[in-house]
């Protein structure tokens, strides 16, 4: 038994952690997220540089050779600094699908500059109707001589605005909820056809509606068999759970540590707050809600990175525990730090707004404890 | 025993209902039912009408313009303003300042105020908060000197709701720091807001919108005669006035509303989907949550009774405030879960009145529920935080 990180996973979490705290200050970040675009192209080529967007990639596809643990290493960073690149969209998303699926063509056209930042990307994975089923997919793909036409639509797609390349599951079999008959096709951002209603989101993330109407593609533009989209569909949301989970964690224990640091430091009655019984005792459950989440996180990260067969059920646990035990956490380090927490100039309410966002992503507590329950 | 309503209860209800569904004004209904925001004359216009009506004022004593209802009658008007979807009276004014001037003003002061709080012609706001002085009220430090016939005002008020609309201002201000408790060198002062010296700076909430404010007092000149009642005096009258707040923060009527047009929205099909509460999860949680507000009602409802038979709201009145707000706040958190990923979009370009609610994203006001969520967090703050409540309820009910 071993809890303790290799050299090189040190070294990522010392590259991201610096970064965080010499140049990615809360004022930064909001300067940042309130521009046009939502996030720094500049700084996303440095992600780049810093080699942190080839990190889950093989070495042979021009990786790092990375896995879940040092997706988890990095993303509790970002989480602690409210990162707004889209490093989840473009990384964990487009490039999961792409790593699992892509020709050597393929890699070679959309996978190489993805890695250099040079192209960004995003993976429509939900649908109007669907809420958090992402087999519910009602968007088709119709044969057309040797082409196929889409027609749909996807919602909350992740950097769709910036997205220069969209992976689009398309039904070309099946019923609207059935595994089998879903096909990805890589389409450009652009193509004929495709009306893109971008938004910036309530966590200074950016999404967009993106609809197909007779949007012709091409044979080559299959990502993996046609029909046997979802196996890697739901492979690579498994992953983005974890990441986002990650990221929660990131978050709570930052909130955590900031409201211990408030409640030492604020005066009321002659006292700092802190010295009130009945808000240590919060504290310390709000502490053991963040251990627990960890924990959690560990067991997902290393049953994930191992492959074991409890991989899948660790993902639901830890995101079940973020749509639980985190969104507690948000809620108590807000209501401690009394009006100051909901006032827009204070990181606290932007955490609290991407773990709001994060206790939807990919499915909330009820649907990953029914998920739990049915793999037990 | 029984809550039935009396023959001429009901007609009573029908007359309040058949008035807010002929006077409500449509443009104005048609922003709080689709998640705009409010103007200023809006509010003032909607509440000239409740004037008209006589009902703009429904607990103040008939003598100054009241309504001389029972608390039943209080109680259905609170539903039917609720199931209308129309705002209520913007409580500064005449839920709170006006219960001080009448109870402890003078006659000059009473004939000078209440009549244009009651016409909405001057809009008040509340300056009791000051930055160091949150849940600790009586450490407030916004000072009063005396000179002559005016007070020297100094000081910074915040969390000031809606102070950016405000005419006036009511103040607890320090006048005297040499007394045995601190309590004892508070003022209650009423100060015009155009008075040079009066600077009022946003405060910018969670969810991107301006509602509260700092506000700046820089040798501002107060006449005397804007003194309520004592020099020294304005700790009771406050705390008169606090507890006044709290009994209207249940809002039982406004919650059930929510969950009627929660379940009305997640029983039917939204974007194509099968409807939510066909999820036993969804479900659950619902009825869970009604079941919470329906005790919440009953408790309301006999502090109503209570009340009816003369007695005053006292610190039972915190329970309610603990439970309203949490109860709301679950409601919250309930439409955001309702709407999904539509709740996430942040998009307040898409709730002003020209925007054709067909090309919003989102169905109805979906993207509205996260930012309502996020601002009802300052529910189980504001009003006496609800840490401060479970400390009045454990002083003075429990006795510990």
């Amino acid at each position: 038994m071993d809890f303790s990180i290799s050299e090189e996973q040190a070294m990522l979490v010392d590259s991201v952690a610096k970064f965080i705290d010499n140049d990615y200050d809360f004022e930064t970040r909001q300067k940042i997220a309130a521009s046009d675009a939502g996030f720094s192209a500049d700084l996303w080529r440095t992600y780049a540089e810093l080699g942190w967007t080839a990190v889950p990639f093989s070495e042979e596809d021009g990786g790092l050779g990375g896995g879940p643990v040092e997706l988890m290493l990095m993303m509790e960073q970002f989480g602690r600094g409210l990162v707004v690149e889209p490093f989840l969209a473009n990384i964990v998303l487009a490039g999961g699908v792409m790593r699992r699926l892509a020709t050597a063509d393929q890699k070679k056209k959309w996978l190489d500059p993805l890695i250099a930042g040079e192209l960004h990307a995003a993976l429509a994975f939900a649908e109007p109707q669907g809420r958090f089923d992402i087999a519910n997919i009602a968007t088709t793909a119709r044969p057309d001589g040797q082409d196929y036409l889409l027609n749909g639509k996807k919602t909350l797609v992740l950097n769709g605005g910036a997205a220069e390349l969209l992976v689009i599951p398309a039904r070309t079999d099946g019923g609207q909820k059935d595994h089998s008959g879903i096909t990805l096709f890589a389409i450009r951002g652009d193509a004929p056809g495709v009306t893109r209603n971008s938004f910036k989101m309530v966590d200074g993330h950016q999404g967009a509606e993106v609809s197909l109407t007779d949007v012709r593609v091409d044979g080559a533009s299959i990502l993996g068999e046609v029909g046997q989209g979802y196996e890697t569909l739901h492979a690579v949301i498994g992953e983005a759970t974890l990441a986002v989970s990650a990221e929660a964690v990131g978050i709570i224990r930052a909130m955590q540590d900031k409201t211990v640091e408030y409640v030492k430091n604020r005066v009321q009655f002659g006292v700092p707050i802190g010295s009130f019984q009945a808000l240590q005792h919060r504290l310390v459950d709000t502490l053991m809600a963040c251990e627990q989440s960890y924990s959690l996180l560990l067991w997902a990260a290393m049953t994930n990175a191992a492959g074991s067969d409890e991989a899948e059920k660790a993902i639901s646990a830890i995101k079940y525990q973020i749509g639980t035990a985190a969104v507690h956490v948000a809620r108590e380090a807000v209501q401690l730090h009394g009006g100051m927490g909901v006032t827009w100039e204070l990181d606290i309410a932007h955490f609290f707004k991407r773990i709001t966002s994060i206790e939807l992503l990919f499915g909330n507590a009820d649907y990953h404890l029914d998920r739990y329950a049915g793999l037990s | 025993m029984n809550v039935n309503l009396s023959a001429e209860e009901l007609a009573f209800r029908d007359e309040v209902r058949k008035f807010f569904a002929e006077k409500y004004p449509a443009d104005i209904r048609y922003k709080t039912d689709n998640g705009i925001e409010l103007e200023r004359d809006d509010y003032i216009r909607w509440q000239k009408i409740l004037y008209q009506q006589g009902w703009a004022a429904i607990n103040w004593p008939v003598e100054y313009g009241g309504t001389g209802w029972t608390a039943v009658q209080k109680y259905i008007f609170a539903n039917e303003i609720a199931e209308a979807n129309a705002p209520d009276m913007v409580a500064f004014g005449v839920k709170m300042v006006a219960p001080i001037i009448y109870t402890f003003g003078d006659d000059e002061q009473k004939k000078r105020f209440l009549p244009d709080i009651l016409q909405s012609n001057v809009w008040w706001c509340q300056g009791y908060s000051e930055p160091g002085s949150g849940s600790d009220l009586a450490s407030l430090k916004m000072r009063a000197d005396r000179d002559g016939d005016h007070y020297i005002v100094n000081g910074t008020k915040t969390w000031t709701t809606l102070g950016h609309m405000a005419d006036w201002i009511f103040c607890l201000v320090r006048t005297s720091s040499d007394v045995a408790r601190r309590q004892e060198g508070i003022s209650f002062l009423l100060i015009d807001m155009s008075t040079p010296g009066v600077s009022v700076k946003p405060i910018i909430t969670i969810e991107g919108d301006r509602e509260v404010n700092e506000v700046h007092f820089e040798n501002v000149s107060v006449p005397v005669e804007n003194l309520i009642g004592e020099e020294g005096k304005g700790w009771t009258y406050g705390k008169v006035l606090l507890q006044h707040e709290r009994t209207n923060l249940a809002g039982t009527a406004r919650s059930k509303f929510r969950m009627r047009r929660l379940k009305a929205k997640t029983t039917q099909s939204v974007h194509g989907a099968e409807p939510l509460m066909k999820d036993r999860n969804f479900a659950r949680k619902f009825a869970a949550t009604e079941i919470e507000l329906k005790a919440l009602e009953y408790t309301d409802l006999r502090t109503l009774a209570a009340v009816a038979t003369g007695k005053a709201p006292g610190p039972e009145s915190s329970i309610l405030k603990i439970r309203g707000t949490e109860v709301a706040q679950a409601i919250d958190a309930l439409y955001v879960e309702a709407a999904g990923y539509y709740s996430l979009p942040f998009v307040p370009s898409q709730y002003a009145v020209d925007f054709p609610l067909q090309d919003r994203i989102g169905a109805g006001s979906e993207s509205r529920s996260s930012l309502r969520y996020f601002n009802n967090r300052k529910a189980s703050i504001y009003g006496g935080s609800n840490e401060i409540q479970r400390n009045i309820v454990s002083k003075h009910v429990l006795g510990l």
